[in-house]
């Protein structure tokens, strides 16, 4: 075990491969879940959950899984812990289950799970994998949260519902309806390119 | 499952809702990763249409089978979501067998995106809608089917539009998924203005 490995394969979901923004997967639940802080949040929790779990249980059964039917067994792994995710946060964050809705089911699609086990999980070691997993999930929390954090506050004026700007600010409601949702994405992949990219 | 009696109306009201008001792509924000990923050139937003119409009508009712007759009878509704997955998965690759066999120049058209379709959200979100919404048989019908063609609009749109994007001049940090997910934003503003025709 490397721990300098470990550093790296964590902090790069935090910036270098921040999902959504550097591939582009799990949209959906990035346009849906962010009108409120809470939600961003929530969802980029319930994300990180499944995709640590996934991630090192994939990692375990590598060398069991046949190639052929990889893709099968990804998604019953990743389905799995949605359900859990889905029963857990229906028992104890119920507004949070309420809010989020349909979105906590459909993670199973998320394509940032079944990518990383295909990506990664697949052909390498539970320590890295566990690392991998937290980075990425982490980096969504963060990319989810900042997205919230800029359509509740110009939105609807408001911040984990208080209100915190001035008397006479009138909120931007286009940011919160859903068209609002994909030019807000938009502008910041675009300010994201600009700040860190040459990537390409 | 009693339902009550459903007029023609009715059903008109259902395809204008789930084609233009509640648009799956643009207002319920499903499947945008195919959306985004398919729709830089015609032929293929055309092809992965196709695909989606068909496997989403099939499966629709389908997974309303598996709903009523399968899980509510044995009280296990919380696998619902390993249920329809599989459902899904299982059905795909059936189809693509089938597919393969009979007519390999359709293979070569729908094949690729065969695999896309499993883990394309609007697939399963429409599945999950059926069954929030308390459907009945022939509701769940229409419905998966102008989920998948309100899809497919938006789809073919996006195409159209942005082939055109090789004439422009676009700043080099805003192009290719930025300037895509602006258009959609644009797009989605313009299906905005359907809203109030059908709940």
């Amino acid at each position: 075990m490397d721990g300098g490995r470990f550093i790296k394969e964590f902090t790069k979901g935090l910036w270098s491969d921040i999902p959504p923004f550097r591939f582009v997967l799990g949209l959906c639940p990035t346009l849906a879940c962010t009108t409120t802080v809470r939600d961003g949040f929530g969802m980029g929790m319930c994300l990180t959950f499944v995709l640590v779990c996934s991630n090192i249980l994939i990692s375990l059964l590598r060398k069991v899984i046949p190639d052929q039917v990889r893709i099968a067994c990804f998604i019953v792994v990743v389905a799995t812990f949605v359900i859990i995710v889905e029963l857990t946060t229906q028992a104890f964050f119920y507004p949070l289950y309420m809010a989020l809705g349909i979105f906590i089911p459909l993670i199973v699609v998320n394509c940032i799970p079944l990518g990383r086990a295909e990506a990664f999980a697949k052909k390498n070691p539970v320590f890295y994998s566990l690392a991998d997993g937290l980075g990425m999930g982490i980096g969504y929390t963060m990319s989810l949260t900042s997205l919230a954090i800029f359509r509740e506050i110009f939105g609807k004026g408001t911040f984990l519902y208080h209100h915190i700007m001035w008397s006479g600010f009138e909120p931007f409601a286009f940011l919160q309806k859903p068209p609002g949702a994909f030019v807000c994405l938009g502008l910041m992949l675009g300010l994201m390119n600009l700040i860190g990219g040459g990537k390409k | 499952m009693e339902q009550e009696v459903w007029s023609f109306s009715d059903y008109l009201l259902l395809i204008v809702s789930g084609v233009l008001v509640n648009n799956i792509l643009l207002i319920r924000f499903l499947g945008n990763c195919p959306f985004l990923g398919v729709s830089k050139r015609m032929d293929t937003a055309v092809g992965m249409t196709f695909g989606v119409i068909f496997v989403l009508t099939c499966v629709g009712p389908i997974t309303w089978f598996v709903e009523h007759y399968l899980l509510v009878p044995f009280d296990i509704v919380y696998l619902e979501t390993l249920a329809f997955i599989l459902t899904i998965a299982v059905f795909v690759q059936l189809v693509e067998f089938v597919i393969k066999k009979m007519s390999p120049a359709l293979y070569r058209g729908l094949g690729i995106y065969l695999p896309l379709i499993t883990t394309n959200c609007c697939i399963l979100g429409t599945c999950f809608y059926n069954i929030r919404f308390k459907f009945g048989f022939i509701p769940t019908i229409i419905f998966s089917f102008a989920s998948a063609l309100g899809f497919g609009l938006a789809l073919i749109i996006m195409a159209g539009i942005r082939e055109r994007f090789h004439y422009a001049r676009i700043p080099k940090c805003f192009q290719d998924t930025s300037i895509g997910l602006i258009t959609a934003g644009l797009i989605g503003l313009s299906f905005y203005a359907f809203a109030g025709l059908a709940k």
